[in-house]
């Protein structure tokens, strides 16, 4: 991380803390700042984020690897996170996986050569009247079939 | 997102207006620009918080809303009166509000509409009830992917602190509210509330043990209310309205409407607001348009994912708390996942022992290990591996799940998977290779 970018999340940080009777308290919206400047959280931004908290750097290392939207390696440009939940399945969220699988040459968990698609799949996002739904990055995509999903794909650069 | 989307009925013209009139909190939801405060104000919006905060003391409030008989919408069902009432007023401690909007439960969808569609109302309710309970801070705890409407209901958030309805000295008076809008970060389990108070404190989202309760040991250790985002925005209309007639827009025990979210092989999946105790057939066929394609039906998730499975000869019940429980499912979250003739059952479990597996927090050893022994058991059957004795074996997993944790994680997995062994056991034992 540079100097300059530490510079702002430390004071961003100092602004989310306040908002907490304890410091402590900020520390999931503090790691969605960090992930979202830096792409994921390593053990050096965990270390940032425990000496700006003054919290032991394991705490936060507790934290990061209990929530699944925070992530320890990187992702592409896009994460598209399908829905692999009982409504979006019902509605074939399987058979399009395999599309988007055989589409992009990867596997779940896995990044495009390019660095371009990460493709994930994710418990129930919410969206089940619209099933089946992804998200890319933090956009919600419903109501999928293999046409829409190419255009989604093709709007993305 | 399409205002409308799945929330008029498919019956006659005349069923379908008694529907719209039947709304209480969606009723406005076709009105554009809504989620603004100048539209809300125009409709009535901060009218009972008015009225609560200047003409009624902090103990008529609760009393109405104890008279009301509204039970919480987040699955558990307790009244939320008499939780407020549970929150001690003679300490000298700080006590929070906080909004349980994670909605993490399968197939539950309803706090997203209402957050995005009327966040000034949910607002409105928490202002309600911080005046009851005697909290100037509250917490929304929403989930991590709903970070557009965590951004929607700040800027609400900002309006209402412009206006006066939060803040110091709300509408003149002394009572003054603070709220902070929190998101979590992907965990199912922080839907559970002392979870949520632990993730709402930075840490990893582990269950307490309770007693204590939360409204006497809670966030921070100071008594806390936690209620859910439908709960709280049905306050402004029993403030507004009264009890009683909250009461005649459900039932007697059960006050009030209620948002159901239908999805899976219906023709119209979506939120439908109906009076509580509307029958399930009647959701699913009258409401939600009936099976997609005309298939037949198979079978029912009545309350979430939690909820025990229903067949299709088990749909004619009314929807409500106690019914639910007499036909040995539950109301839950009111999500409603409905599964046609054509799917295998198999497919179903597997989806419901992918999901515990995942999402058990490790704390509890029965549910930890018994839920990733379930779904080792359930993916070996849907690979074709399945040996005799494993519909047993995933029915003892269940039943040494079942009462022996600290939160309800534990049964929410065990009830679904043992009822569709039961109710489905002849299929399931289809899959297994005789030797």
């Amino acid at each position: 991380m540079s100097p300059e970018l530490s510079a702002v999340l430390r004071r961003k940080i100092d602004e989310i803390a306040a908002r907490y009777p304890k410091r402590e308290a900020a520390l999931l919206p503090i790691l969605h700042l960090v992930q979202r400047e830096v792409g994921f959280i390593s053990s050096d931004e965990e270390r940032f984020v425990a000496q700006a908290l003054g919290l032991k750097p394991i705490k936060v290392r507790e934290v990061v690897t209990f929530y699944t939207m925070l992530l320890r390696r990187p992702v592409g440009k896009y994460h598209l996170q399908v829905c692999s939940n009982l409504s979006c399945s019902l509605l074939g969220a399987g058979p399009l996986l395999d599309y988007l699988k055989q589409k992009l040459g990867i596997e779940v968990g896995e990044t495009t050569a390019d660095g371009r698609f990460t493709l994930s799949t994710v418990e129930c996002l919410g969206g089940c009247e619209q099933a089946p739904c992804m998200m890319v990055n933090s956009d919600y995509h419903g109501f999928l079939d293999r046409d829409k999903i190419d255009r989604i794909l093709e709007g993305l650069v | 997102m399409a205002f409308w989307t799945g929330t008029r009925s498919t019956g006659s013209w005349k069923a379908w207006y008694r529907t719209l009139n039947e709304k209480v909190l969606t009723r406005h939801f076709g009105v554009e620009g809504l989620h603004r405060i100048d539209i809300y104000l125009k409709y009535g919006g901060y009218g009972a918080a008015e009225k609560a905060l200047k003409k009624m003391t902090p103990s008529e409030v609760l009393e109405e809303v104890k008279k009301a008989n509204l039970r919480g919408r987040g699955g558990a069902g307790f009244p939320a009166g008499v939780k407020w009432g549970f929150v001690p007023q003679n300490i000298p401690k700080p006590r929070y509000l906080c909004v349980n909007a994670d909605e993490g439960e399968p197939g539950t969808f309803k706090d997203r509409y209402l957050m995005s569609h009327n966040p000034h109302l949910l607002l409105e309710g928490a202002i309600i009830a911080s005046y009851a309970v005697g909290i100037h801070s509250a917490f929304i705890y929403i989930r991590g992917e709903y970070e557009a409407i965590a951004l929607r209901l700040e800027e609400a958030i900002g309006e209402a602190l412009g206006k006066g309805y939060l803040g110091e000295k709300i509408l003149g008076t002394e009572f003054g509210l603070n709220v902070v809008v929190h998101r979590g970060a992907g965990a199912y389990i922080c839907g559970e509330e002392t979870a949520l108070l632990e993730s709402l404190e930075g840490k990893r989202g582990h269950p307490r043990l309770k007693p204590p309760f939360p409204a006497s040991v809670g966030l921070f250790g100071c008594p806390t209310v936690i209620n859910n985002v439908e709960t709280l925005s049905n306050i402004p209309f029993i403030i507004q309205n009264g009890a009683e007639w909250f009461i005649r827009q459900g039932l007697p025990k059960d006050g009030g409407t209620r948002i159901f979210g239908v999805s899976g092989q219906v023709s119209k999946p979506g939120i439908y607001e109906l009076p509580l105790g509307t029958r399930l057939r009647s959701i699913i066929f009258d409401h939600a348009g009936g099976m997609k394609d005309g298939k037949k039906l198979k079978a029912v998730i009545p309350g979430g994912m939690s909820a025990p499975i229903l067949t299709a000869d088990e749909i004619d019940l009314p929807m409500d708390f106690d019914s639910l429980v007499g036909a040995g499912s539950m109301l839950g979250s009111a999500a409603i996942i409905v599964i046609d003739e054509e799917t295998s059952i198999l497919d179903v479990l597997e989806a419901v022992a992918k999901f515990y597996s995942h999402e058990s927090c490790g704390q509890c050893t029965p549910c930890r290990i018994g839920t990733s022994w379930i779904n080792k058991i359930v993916r070996r059957l849907a690979a074709g591996q399945g040996e005799p004795g494993d519909i047993d074996t995933i029915v003892r997993l269940a039943s040494n799940i079942k009462g022996k944790t600290l939160c309800p994680l534990g049964d929410a997995a065990a009830l679904p998977i043992l009822s569709i062994c039961q109710k489905f056991r002849s299929e399931l034992e289809r899959y297994i290779p005789h030797a």
